[in-house]
């Protein structure tokens, strides 16, 4: 199998590991880095939410090859204390209940902010239609990404 | 297993080893024996028979056991808080650490039912307390002080006299040798710091990052994955197996049988190892397994909604009798009687079910889970390996979800088995088509109910009866009686009716089924709620007033309704289109009610509002509960509005979120919760009670504004 590197965080990694495996396993299993998380496997939850290039993705529908040569970011990437204007908001309004989706929501607000900085609710819910929460944080998600907007 | 809260190290929630060094802790036995030692290591405490859930360091390190999992609900915060209120520190820096099980924490380490804090709030706040005067009496001692004159804030002891002070590690050994209080004084509810108070959850920047380590997380060295394939149709029987192509996938480096126990069924399973899970995930898909399905694969949903329509005509068993129903429903003036429907839906954490299991020596094991039966797990297993419990070391993980789900460990009986079988630790991580098509699932409820009214609207004679499979799986389960979990709430709630005589039916089901959030009050709630407003509507009175009219005596049901009535301006008068619809509900695990508004568009109906009122007594984080509430309703409207579970051919029809959609942001309707807390005795449950009452609030006021009643779940919002 080829070897290829994966940028993750700006961090390269080199893996070998079939090329079909989804970049969501590269990344929790080989990589090491578990923010990311699984819940579905069928760009259906957006649990696996990642940046490629900065758009986001959902990593478990996208080979690991193919990101190879990109600039790979993950939750752990998006501050190192946990200071980003979205988190903070998130923080704030006490978003996460069990917190299993939130690394894929942040990272699917992170991107919409960095697009539109003051999205409107129609805003919002298309970018955040793709990440499911069976705890039902919503209407905190809604208000955290219009703190946020203040915040950046 | 560990989270650290002040300093986020990720290494060490990972490598989590257990407390060193000398300590001091304190805790309250099971029979309320009270009593404190002094360790060298926390293990070492078990001897004793004590609860030890708040350990001191001699470094000032404060470490608060919570023996109630965190799987979203807020436990991480809220039990921890009852301890540090009274002990007098503060939760950050703290280190909470979840039980595992272990006998001397007693027998209450799961999470279910919304009692968490109900079951705690007392108990643990005795626990701090005494903890903090045994460090009160030890400073007054050290100085030599009246212990009068001294006081504990933020992990110190201060001489009020002279202002100085000392912090509890310093404190902590000598404290640790006097006599723990017998009754200590517990503080004055207006001196709290946390209990009541918005305070922020500590688990919530981890959450917000990344960082908080869930069982999916774990990786222990030397660890192997399984991906279990289960048969799709309930009840197959494993024939024969074709293992070779799978053996070929590169990674793969065995496969192994093993079994799905779930209640009283044990499924046969074929589990695919690999050195990484994406080459166990190939293998499984390379195996060529052959079923036999005994017949089962003729189920399906359509036939068995028939089964039960036919059930319903019979009498069933007297649940509650009030007064003589059958004389006073013939001789009513007016009668109106309904059948409702429900649907099978899954719990569905987006955390699917996953285990890892570690037994070395032959003897001993370690399991790491997301659960929320940490003492079901230290039972089940030690009895079934015949193991003593030192043997068996649990960590408790964050749950990524749980909704009922993890009150079962039939997934950690796979893990458990396969690392036996290998002699390797074994990481079972089940995909969302297993979580989808294997269950446990709610069952459905069907309910038909009769009402007999005067000719100016006086209600003469009620029933409900409900006909469903039950999730009680007892060997003794006698079918000719009720059963108080599938009849849950029907014969409580406050309404005055002078005549009354629920019943219960049960119906046979082949399918694991099992609690969920709220239970069986999740269907008859609706069922309930819905009827009465049938009634109101026949009665020719407005929903509410009607309600209202049923209960004379006061009651929490009635101070809820005049909450909602107030805080929605129920007598305000919508715009044109709108309607507004009522509903509560009362059940084991607490009482809250809604108003909803909606409002026609197109074919069907936008839910412009939900007003919530949660009835609680005493509260502990009103932001929480408020977070909870929230929740609740996005998940009673999902179970209403979305697919849920049917089968076909045996098997389900939905594997995956494709199919069995839930309901996403764009849907989520505005919900305004209200928190009833008088204070007093009483202590109701947070994580359920907003539930039942959603989806009847929700199809009144679609009656309201439509004149359209859906008597039959789910249904399709866009389309009334
Ligand atoms: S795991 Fe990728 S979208 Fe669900
Ligand atoms: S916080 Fe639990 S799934 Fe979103």
């Amino acid at each position: 199998m080829p070897e290829y590197t994966l940028n993750v965080n700006n961090k390269d990694y080199k893996i070998d590991v079939d090329p079909q495996m989804p970049l969501l396993w590269a990344i929790r299993d080989f990589v090491g880095l578990k923010g990311t998380k699984f819940g579905c496997g069928i760009a259906q939850c957006g649990a696996c939410t990642v940046h490629l290039d900065g758009t986001p993705i959902r990593s478990c529908s996208f080979p690991a090859s193919a990101a190879a040569g990109k600039k790979i970011t993950t939750i752990e990437g998006i501050s190192e204390n946990i200071d980003h204007a979205v988190q903070k908001a998130w923080i704030e309004m006490q978003v996460p209940q069990c917190g299993y989706c939130q690394s894929g929501q942040i990272m699917s607000a992170v991107a919409l902010l960095k697009n539109k900085p003051h999205p409107t609710d129609a805003d919002i819910d298309a970018a955040m239609q793709g990440n499911l929460c069976r705890c039902g944080t919503y209407q905190r998600i809604r208000s955290a990404i219009h703190r946020a907007a203040e915040l950046v | 297993m560990e989270q650290v809260i002040s300093k986020i190290d990720r290494r060490k929630f990972l490598k989590f080893t257990g407390i060193t060094g000398a300590g001091f802790i304190i805790g309250l036995s099971l029979k309320g024996k009270a009593g404190a030692v002094s360790v060298a290591k926390a293990g070492d405490v078990a001897s004793y028979g004590l609860t030890p859930f708040v350990m001191i360091e001699k470094n000032g390190t404060i470490t608060i056991f919570n023996p109630k999992p965190e799987m979203g609900q807020g436990t991480f915060q809220s039990i921890p808080s009852l301890i540090a209120e009274e002990l007098e520190v503060p939760l950050t820096g703290v280190i909470i650490q979840q039980t595992g099980g272990e006998k001397r924490f007693g027998p209450g380490q799961s999470a279910g039912g919304s009692s968490s804090v109900r079951g705690s709030y007392f108990e643990l706040r005795k626990v701090g307390a005494s903890a903090k005067e045994m460090l009160v009496q030890a400073a007054a001692n050290q100085w030599k002080v009246p212990v009068e004159e001294c006081y504990a804030e933020d992990a110190k002891v201060y001489h009020k006299p002279s202002g100085k002070s000392i912090g509890y590690g310093d404190l902590a050994e000598a404290a640790a040798k006097l006599e723990v209080p017998k009754n200590p004084k517990l503080k004055d509810p207006k001196d709290f710091k946390l209990l009541g108070k918005n305070t922020p959850r500590p688990d919530i920047p981890l959450k917000s990052s990344g960082r908080a380590v869930f069982g999916i997380d774990v990786e222990v060295p030397g660890m192997v994955y399984a991906s279990v394939a289960h048969s799709p149709v309930f009840g197959a029987k494993l024939v024969s197996y074709d293992d070779s192509a799978a053996k070929k996938v590169k990674g793969v480096i065995g496969v192994e049988k093993c079994q799905r126990i779930f209640g009283p069924y044990t499924y046969d399973c074929i589990a695919v190892i690999g050195e990484n899970y994406w080459a166990a995930i190939q293998g499984r898909k390379a195996l060529t397994i052959k079923w036999d399905n005994q017949g089962n694969d003729k189920f399906n949903s359509k036939d068995y909604t028939q089964y039960l329509h036919d059930l319903s005509k019979q009498d069933g068993a007297i649940d509650k009798e009030v007064g003589d129903f059958d004389k006073a429903y013939s001789d009513a003036p007016v009668k109106l009687d309904a059948f409702y429907e429900t649907p099978v839906v899954s719990h569905s954490p987006i955390e699917p079910m996953n285990c890892v299991a570690s037994w070395t020596d032959g003897n001993k094991l370690e399991i790491w889970a997301s659960t929320q039966v940490p003492g079901g797990i230290m039972n089940e297993f030690t009895k079934k390996y015949n193991i003593p419990e030192e043997n068996l070391t649990l960590h408790t993980m964050f749950s990524g979800g749980a909704f009922g789900r993890r009150l079962y460990t039939d997934f950690v009986g796979e893990a458990v088995q396969l690392s036996k079988a290998i002699g390797k630790p074994v990481k079972v991580l089940w995909t969302r088509e297993d979580d989808t098509e294997q269950g446990p699932f709610r069952p459905m409820t069907f309910s038909a109910l009769k009402a007999g009214l005067s000719a100016d609207g006086k209600t003469l004679a009620f029933q409900h009866k409900v006909i469903s499979p039950t999730i009680r799986y007892s060997k003794n389960y006698d079918k000719t009686k009720t059963d108080g979990t599938m009849t849950e709430g029907i014969s409580e709630q406050k309404y005055e009716f002078p005549n009354m005589k629920n019943l219960y039916v049960n119906a046979d089901f082949h399918i694991p089924v099992a609690a969920w959030r709220a239970v069986t009050s999740t269907t008859l709630a609706f069922a309930h709620e819905s009827f009465i407003d049938e009634m109101a509507v026949k009665a020719n009175k407005d929903p509410m007033e009607f309600r209202l009219g049923l209960l004379t005596k006061d009651s929490d049901t009635k101070t809820v309704l005049q909450k909602l009535k107030e805080v929605s301006n129920w007598d305000k008068p919508l715009p044109a289109g709108w309607g507004r619809g009522v509903a509560q509900y009362e059940f084991f695990a607490g009482l809250a009610g809604y108003v909803i508004e909606v409002s026609k568009k197109g074919n069907g109906v936008n839910i412009e509002k939900a007003y919530a009122v949660i009835d609680l007594g005493t509260v502990v984080n009103p932001d929480m509960v408020k977070a909870q509430v929230e929740g609740a309703a996005v998940m009673a409207l999902t179970a209403a509005i979305k697919s849920g579970i049917t089968f076909e051919n045996g098997q389900t029809v939905q594997k995956n979120f494709n199919t069995n959609q839930l309901v996403r942001i764009n849907e989520m309707p505005k919900v305004e919760v209200h928190i009833l807390a008088n204070g007093g005795p009483k202590i109701k449950g947070v994580g359920e009670p907003g539930l039942p009452p959603f989806a009847p609030a929700l199809c009144n006021a679609i009656y309201a504004a439509t004149g359209k009643r859906i008597r039959k779940l789910p249904f399709d919002i866009h389309n009334v």
